[in-house]
């Protein structure tokens, strides 16, 4: 009866088709459009807002890159992925580059065939647990249950931490993070673990956050990270670069405000270098010169994407921490543009 | 013999009376249904306690439901301690459980969408109306698909005139070549798809812009997902599984082994792995760098899969179809295809529609399984509801929504296909 | 033309179809030759004896973090075929006792059952077992309300059996004059269970025995023997020997830092698969079930009311043994799905196959290609050996036939 219902969609999506090459950048300039992987709803790093606009940390980044490669910060398509499919997703062409969350691990750059082109955040993971229980440290936590979210890193780091301070645990495994929230609000499990930057997220949608606390412990490493397929250097080096734009801008006090004023020329010749009125650093990635000014303007330099996504002044609340500039104490350094 | 002959026999009736008490009436009709005997007590007790139990639990819940709140906070401070059911959500929220994130300015697309679907489906399903009209269902595909994604009208119009094509072509090759035609009905249209049309496309999308908005396929999500991922699984997977189980029943060896794996090996996995198949490896299958829509792909492996399980109905039809039909088919002097359009399709088709209804309930039912692959049906909608800070622990209200909305749909269809059964039962 | 001429024909069909299809695997082949060797991928097992680095919460064998990947398969491997076991277990038991009231002459029974078995049926399996999660975890108490002087909560049965919203906890069977284990280098086997287990078997074996010698009394004299207090006593007596050797006895749960200790855990994401998948699997049993008694024709049980036997004995001499031959075929398809269906154990962080090998393992190594064949393959036999074991029915049932 419908032998066709599909062809025309089998059509659609034959012209449709993205292929995986080594020349992304023509691709995303000849669809347009900047396919972005990112979470699926973490608050503060990849969620979409009432008018359905996305919004966030990660987001941030996706946006800056489109900017530098397509002049239009909105010219993105989001696709939104799970722990679990993240990976094919980008290994399969269906998205051009992954800003979710991902942590950068040796298997993952190293065997799976990706590159992680630097990194956006410092985080760890942490534990949360709720304030009447009067615990003051993970090391308490022998014999709890634990709601870890599967398919990330984190369930590895949950087994080596319990096993090297030697001490028993009870994982429960859940899918989704908002099925997670659900348990540990619901005292099927006592502690809640995931990055710390999400647990600040999800403590702040909760109703009563100061119930709540996030245990001192850090135990592990999560450089998270955008990244992008191997084999393809030039996409590679230009989102590599486009984050440490970002990065730099902050460094070298270039904030949107004040970024038109300043790319007409400045007497500091790394500005001039980064935001190319100066060199020809735009054509080296194959792009025009004002690349990072465009990614600049989208959102602002890293520390003003911090401060509106996920900041102390939002409801999530992070300070910068680890992820201050160097010349500030924390870790974000970016390469001389040079 | 004396005249007056003793008058014991009564000569005029006695007036009716009425049945003892005990046995009249909505008493007798007790004691006969309800309490004929101690088990029989024993189990309307238990199931008026089984009711009586559900309704005090339920009851109040339902009764005291709050229909108008922002969050559920907001629902909790109305019903101030008492216990009860805060509707809100589904009255916030239901646009998102049917249609995803479709936009709303475009939900009458989809409502038409369904509406065509109907139309389309009546001469299928009710054989008094006129045939003509299933020219309209042949077309249906190519109106449901513009209507769902919309963009260029010049696309489904491309592609449906590569059947047009191929009827041409076979028209024109077959009073000479009754082989060729078929071949050329075949290659003509795939290589009209391939080379005409896509290059037509272009130069037709830019001389007469004809279209409505284009939708994406991760905006469509919610019960509207559900249906058309099973719809047209199960209307592709029709013609796959017929083709299937006339494999399995040919006397060729080699195909009939072919078959017999496909079905077997389908049959003996979970759907969700294929559906990890559609959304992990398939770009291990392809061509380097070919990828496609996900939903496609998700149609693609469920209609492999429903194809497998009606390839089994099907051929329990066939196998109930008495020897005799085959034999006469022969001695008519029909070819294989001939008889099996003709003579044995019809009747085993008959045979197996309610083997073929429960299949499709079962993959409508099954649809859920894509909310593991993160696309967005009602019941991954449902956890990114609960995942918002309104609405954050909120439970019953959205299952029972989603479970009311499956139920009326397959509790519908189920009937429908009991009536079927009943009718066609006549016809004997 | 070899198409036309009908010797060749088939063989011709055969040879272009043959081609077609080397043709397309070749073509599948190549492509995933190619894309593996594009990401720098090879195509091995060998993580199946990596370290799996991840706990497991329910194991059924030994099994810590240190083990490998294809240990912590076998892990999940054992635990779907336990929830597919005790899903079977329970959808027997709901689907008969329903299929058979739905039947019975009570009015009110038998629309209830229908209301139950239309309402399983056609709503998903998947929302069912979230809505027996959901009911597991939020209407039952946490662990927190059982503390204290006051608590909100308590313990059932003389405090044996703790509900709580990780799971119910019962007590557990230990014996103090343990026999130890049998080390097999895989896995040990609990000499203890072993020897109970065996106990209970020769109790059987030896019953039966006195059974089958009754009848061949009944038989040779027409008089059967009383042989219930033996059977009593050849079935319980060894048992309490045995127990009372190994010194057995009951560890309660009780509340020990954050959660229950002692006893055994059944854990929610266990019992809601359990509960779910069987329930709903249990309405088409009801189905089966009483379109099987229907299907035997009117005249058998009119036969039987003929010869004097009465309604129970009607039901198990004539009506069962006919209905089940239609039964059972259907029945074991439905353990089929539901075994299948224990893949969605994941919706409720149940550490099945899929969920281990499925899940975790192929998102820390990155083999989905491999994990998922593996993942396919095991299915396949499980689902293989259950339609070979009703292949053999159904041909022994055919045999049967006159």
């Amino acid at each position: 009866m419908k032998k066709t219902a599909f062809l025309g969609a089998l059509a659609a999506a034959g012209l449709a088709a993205g292929v995986a090459s080594a020349q992304t950048l023509e691709e995303v300039q000849e669809r347009g459009e900047l396919n972005c992987g990112v979470n699926t709803g973490l608050a503060g790093f990849a969620a979409p807002d009432a008018n359905g606009v996305w919004q966030g940390f990660d987001v941030a980044v996706c946006r800056a890159v489109a900017a530098a490669v397509l002049d239009d910060p909105q010219a993105i398509n989001f696709v939104p992925l799970t722990g679990q499919t993240r990976f094919s997703a980008l290994a399969s062409g269906e998205i051009d580059m992954l800003a979710r969350n991902t942590t950068w691990t040796f298997t993952r750059d190293a065997d799976l065939g990706f590159t992680f082109v630097g990194i956006n955040y410092y985080d760890g993971q942490g534990f949360m647990i709720r304030r009447d229980y009067g615990i003051g440290s993970a090391l308490e936590l022998d014999g709890a249950t634990v709601c870890i979210q599967t398919g990330t890193t984190t369930e590895l780091n949950l087994a080596d931490f319990f096993r090297s301070n030697n001490m028993e645990y009870e994982p429960v495994p859940i899918e989704t993070n908002a099925e997670a929230q659900q348990q540990y609000l619901a005292g099927a499990c006592d502690v809640y673990t995931t990055d710390s930057s999400g647990l600040a997220a999800t403590r702040a949608s909760f109703e009563t956050p100061e119930d709540h606390v996030i245990l001192p412990e850090i135990i592990s490493k999560e450089p998270l990270g955008p990244v992008v397929r191997e084999g393809d250097e030039e996409w590679g080096d230009i989102v590599r670069w486009t984050l440490n734009a970002l990065i730099a801008a902050e460094e070298l006090g270039v904030t949107s405000a004040n970024i038109a004023e300043l790319a007409e020329g400045t007497d500091r010749p790394e500005v001039n270098r980064l935001l190319g009125t100066e060199g020809n650093f735009g054509e080296v990635l194959g792009l025009d010169s004002d690349w990072a000014v465009r990614a600049i303007a989208a959102n602002g330099n890293y520390g003003e994407i911090f401060a509106s996504t996920i900041g102390e002044q939002t409801p999530i609340g992070l300070s910068r921490g680890l992820n201050a500039q160097w010349t500030q104490g924390g870790l974000m350094y970016a390469p001389p543009f040079r | 013999m004396p005249a007056t002959a003793p008058t014991f026999v009564r000569r005029e009736m006695l007036p009716e009376r009425p049945p003892p008490p005990l046995e009249a009436g909505a008493v007798r009709w007790m004691r006969e249904n309800l309490f004929s005997g101690w088990v029989n007590t024993l189990l309307t007790v238990a199931s008026l306690y089984v009711v009586w139990w559900i309704l005090a639990h339920v009851s109040p819940w339902l009764g005291n439901a709050v229909w108008n709140a922002g969050s559920l906070s907001e629902c909790r401070e109305i019903l101030d301690g008492v216990s009860g059911a805060c509707f809100a959500v589904i009255r916030d929220r239901w646009h998102q459980l049917l249609f995803g994130f479709y936009p709303p300015e475009h939900y009458w697309r989809p409502v038409l969408a369904l509406v065509l679907l109907l139309v389309a489906l009546a001469p299928v399903l009710f054989s008094e109306l006129p045939r003509r009209l299933l020219w309209f269902s042949a077309a249906y595909p190519f109106v449901g698909y513009f209507l769902l994604w919309g963009g260029s009208a010049w696309l489904p119009l491309l592609a449906a005139a590569g059947f047009g094509v191929g009827y041409l072509a076979w028209r024109l090759t077959a009073p000479g070549a009754p082989l060729a035609a078929t071949v050329a009905a075949f290659v003509a249209p795939v290589l009209w798809w391939l080379f005409a049309a896509p290059p037509l496309l272009g130069e037709l999308r830019d001389a007469v812009p004809l279209g409505i908005d284009f939708v994406r396929s991760d905006s469509i999500g919610g019960f509207l997902l559900s249906m058309i991922i099973g719809i047209s699984a199960i209307s592709l997977s029709l013609p796959l599984g017929i083709l299937l189980a006339l494999g399995r029943q040919s006397d060729m060896l080699f195909l009939r082994s072919v078959c017999i794996g496909f079905i077997e090996f389908i049959r003996g996995v979970p759907l969700i792995t294929l559906l990890f198949t559609a959304s992990l490896l398939l770009n291990y299958f392809l061509p380097p760098g070919t990828s496609f829509d996900l939903v496609l792909r998700v149609v693609i492996m469920a209609t492999l899969f429903a194809g497998a399980y009606i390839a089994e109905v099907v051929r329990g039809g066939l196998a109930a179809l008495p020897r005799g039909q085959y034999e006469a088919a022969d001695a008519l002097g029909l070819d294989y295809w001939k008889a099996q359009r003709l003579i044995i399709m019809p009747q085993a088709l008959k045979i197996s529609i309610p083997g073929i209804v429960n299949t499709f309930i079962g993959l409508f039912k099954d649809t859920t399984l894509v909310v593991f692959i993160g696309l967005l049906d009602p019941v991954g909608l449902s956890n990114s509801i609960r995942a918002d800070t309104d609405w954050n622990g909120i439970y019953w209200e959205l299952f029972i929504f989603i479970g009311a909305l499956f139920f009326i749909f397959c509790f519908s269809i189920s009937r429908y296909s009991m009536y079927l059964e009943r009718k066609l039962q006549k016809g004997h | 033309m070899l198409l036309y001429d009908t010797r060749y024909r088939s063989v011709t069909i055969q040879i272009v179809f043959l081609m077609l299809f080397m043709g397309a695997i070749a073509w599948l082949v190549d492509n995933t030759i190619t894309n593996l060797a594009a990401l720098n991928k090879n195509f091995s097992f060998d993580f199946l004896w990596e370290s799996a680095g991840y706990d497991i919460n329910q194991t059924l064998i030994e099994y810590d973090n240190q083990m490998s990947h294809g240990r912590a398969m076998f892990v999940g491997l054992l635990n779907t075929l336990l929830v597919a076991v005790l899903g079977c277990a329970l959808a027997t038991v709901v689907g008969v006792l329903a299929g058979m009231l739905r039947l019975s002459k009570n009015w009110l029974t038998a629309r209830l059952l229908a209301v139950y078995v239309e309402v399983f049926r056609n709503i998903p399996t998947l929302l069912w077992i979230l809505i027996f999660f959901a009911i597991m975890t939020e209407a039952t108490p946490s662990p927190r309300e059982f503390r204290g002087d006051d608590p909100a909560a308590s313990m059932l049965l003389g405090d044996a059996v703790a509900i709580s919203n990780r799971g119910v906890y019962i007590p557990a069977v230990e014996f103090a004059r343990g026999l130890g284990t049998l080390n097999l280098h895989y896995f040990n086997i609990s000499l203890n269970a072993l020897a109970v287990i065996g106990v209970i078997a020769l109790s059987f074996y030896a019953n039966g025995r006195l059974l089958a010698h009754a009848t061949r009394v009944q038989n040779a004299t027409g008089v059967r023997p009383v042989t219930w207090w033996k059977s009593v006593l050849l079935l319980v007596t060894p048992l309490l020997v045995m127990l009372y050797a190994l010194d057995a006895g009951l560890d309660y749960p009780a509340l020990r830092g954050f959660n229950f200790g002692g006893g055994t855990h059944l854990r929610n994401s266990l019992i809601a698969l359990t509960l779910g998948l069987g329930i709903y699997t249990g309405a088409f049993v009801a189905e089966i079930v009483r379109s099987g008694i229907l299907a035997v024709s009117r005249g058998q049980s009119e036969a039987a009311a003929a010869l004097g036997l009465k309604p129970n004995l009607t039901m198990r001499l004539v009506i069962l043994p006919q209905a089940l031959r239609i039964i059972i075929p259907p029945l074991i398809s439905q353990y089929l799905n539901l075994t299948k269906n224990t893949s969605l154990a994941l919706a409720v962080g149940y550490m099945d196959l899929r969920s281990t090998l499925g899940g975790i393992t192929i998102n820390q190594t990155g083999r989905e290609l491999e994990g998922m064949m593996l993942l396919m393959l095991i299915y396949l036999i499980i689902s293989l050996l259950i339609s070979g074991a009703m292949n053999v029915y159904n041909s022994r049932i055919k045999l049967k036939e006159r």
